[in-house]
């Protein structure tokens, strides 16, 4: 099993990222659970979402406690929030950020999302949308196949700038 | 197609399916979400049904008495404190043997104010006349909604099923969903007392003490002879559609020395802590109670049992494993856990199996009975 907690804020559209994965994930033939955790969150609160991807049926439904990655879509959470906690040695961990930053005992990669959201006009309410192309940088990384990551932005949503925003995402990332 | 859909929308795309005449129901955390994708799919044109925004919870499931008793088929749903104000028409619902289904997402209730997931809402609700049956992954909330209707609408039940899923750890978290083909599995319904205008009838008369028991009895009649009902329900959905159910779901059981028994996502992540202790040589189970109105005859005979409640009769104790001991005749090591949504993972339920004390209570995370 592969576990991911995903750290953002709250109408950043963690938990929409968590769906995309887990769905991608399943068209790759998988099993998947995408869960946000309901706290009192708000707008603007450090929020955290979990994805588990397995070969077989996940049948967990607590928190994740020793997730593989870590995903960060707003550095800013880094300051108030430990997102290393529990990440297990070695783990992967994806910063939203211009700037790679080391973490060391784990392999950091980072990639502007909100560079490409602008780019590509992604904006909604005044806020970037950086749950779409996420979801490239992640096929980058192996988690999902391209092929599946297309397909599950595809079948929630039908503006095209979605996938080309993952796709840039995809070329950009840094590993 | 694989999708991926949460715990309430998968309730609402079987009631889609299901296509009742009339739903009333009134929104509620963690709940609503099954309500607005009703309301949508009938504003869409995709659900050819009635909605109806009622003010409340109580007139909720007094529309769907009312609505019922004409001979359609009708759905709600809900969620703790809009359970509770509906218990006045659950119990009509039951008595006047309308096969009204129902969602409940599983909730604690107040206060202190809580949204999180507790048994104790459908729990309290158990001496209606309802059969209720408890799920553990999305799939299963769709299946199992799919059969409710056929269950409650059946000519030998006639009587509500309330389909029962945790609040955020079912209802909001989103696992794969297949949806089925339906076809005829759910018969249209027929209603043998349904108000006819050409043979006016009297319903909800004064019943006296000679008569009222025979009414009473034929509840638990009923209810004795859902038991085939269900079973045959759950075969013909295996049959048609390949996804197998019972009145339990036994994990590694036959050999066990002890068998965690659990409701819904708690006796789902049990079997994860059986793998664990099995690593370390002990021969442990897992069995998730499904149905707990009609109660099932559980085969635990020669087997230790630790019985997890997300739930509390205040001055007894944990309601299933009151209900495991009565019917066993055999004491369990009764654990108090997940209330209010407590974090309860397979490493904590691992620990209440190694710890078992046989006979005794512990609440969970409890200082001094930790």
């Amino acid at each position: 099993m592969f576990e991911i907690r995903i750290h953002s804020r709250g109408g950043q559209g963690g938990v929409t990222a968590a769906r995309l994965l887990a769905l991608a994930a399943i068209h790759d033939g998988k099993y998947a659970t995408a869960a946000p955790f309901y706290g009192a969150e708000r707008r603007g609160a450090p929020i955290v979402s979990f994805v588990r991807i397995d070969d077989k049926p996940v049948r967990i439904y607590s928190q994740i406690k020793r997730p593989d990655m870590v995903i960060v879509l707003d550095a800013s959470v880094m300051d108030v929030v430990d997102v290393l906690q529990g990440l297990k040695k070695g783990g992967k961990v994806l910063v939203n950020s211009q700037q790679k930053k080391d973490f060391p005992g784990f392999l950091s990669s980072n990639v502007d999302l909100t560079g490409i959201a602008l780019r590509e006009n992604l904006v909604v309410s005044g806020s970037p949308i950086l749950n779409t192309p996420v979801i490239g940088a992640l096929a980058k990384q192996g988690l999902v196949s391209v092929e599946s990551a297309k397909k599950a932005i595809k079948e929630m949503f039908s503006d095209e700038r979605n996938v080309k925003a993952a796709e840039a995402a995809y070329q950009e990332m840094n590993a | 197609m694989k999708k991926i859909a949460t715990g309430n929308k998968a309730v609402a795309e079987a009631v889609k399916q299901a296509a009742p005449t009339v739903v009333a129901a009134y929104p509620i955390t963690p709940q609503t979400e099954i309500v607005e994708q009703v309301a949508e799919f009938v504003s869409s044109g995709e659900l050819k049904s009635r909605y109806i925004a009622v003010e409340s919870e109580h007139s909720a499931m007094a529309a769907c008495i009312g609505a019922s008793i004409t001979g359609i088929r009708t759905f709600t749903a809900t969620s703790s404190h809009g359970l509770l104000y509906m218990h006045e028409m659950t119990n009509w619902a039951a008595g006047a043997r309308l096969p009204i289904v129902m969602a409940n997402v599983n909730r604690s209730l107040g206060p202190g104010w809580n949204i999180w997931a507790e048994h104790t809402d459908a729990l309290q609700e158990r001496d209606t006349g309802w059969l209720q049956v408890y799920v553990s992954t999305v799939q299963e909330a769709y299946d199992a909604t799919l059969m409710a209707f056929r269950i409650a609408e059946h000519n030998d039940v006639l009587l509500p099923v309330m389909v029962n899923l945790d609040g955020f750890l079912l209802s909001h978290i989103m696992q794969p969903l297949d949806t089925v083909d339906l076809g005829d599995f759910i018969p249209p319904i027929h209603l043998p007392h349904a108000i006819d205008v050409k043979n006016p009838a009297g319903y909800g008369c004064l019943t006296g003490p000679d008569q009222q028991f025979r009414f009473r009895w034929d509840i638990e009649r009923s209810m004795r002879d859902s038991v085939k009902v269900i079973e045959e329900t759950q075969k013909e959905f295996a049959k048609r559609f390949g996804r197998k159910y019972g009145f339990t779901e036994d994990y590694q059981c036959s050999d066990a020395e002890v068998v965690i028994v659990a409701l819904g996502t708690l006796g789902k992540e049990a079997e994860v802590a059986v793998d664990l202790l099995r690593k370390e040589g002990i021969k442990a189970g897992s069995m998730r109670l499904r149905w707990l109105r009609p109660f099932p005859k559980l085969d635990l005979k020669g087997k230790q049992v630790v019985v997890i409640d997300r739930d509390y009769s205040f001055g007894r104790g944990g309601i299933l494993a009151t209900e495991i001991v009565a019917q066993t005749r055999e004491p369990v090591f009764s654990v108090i856990a997940g209330i209010g949504g407590q974090e309860v993972t397979y490493e904590d339920i691992a620990g209440f199996v190694r710890k078992r004390r046989i006979g005794e209570e512990f609440w969970f995370g409890v200082s001094g009975n930790v």
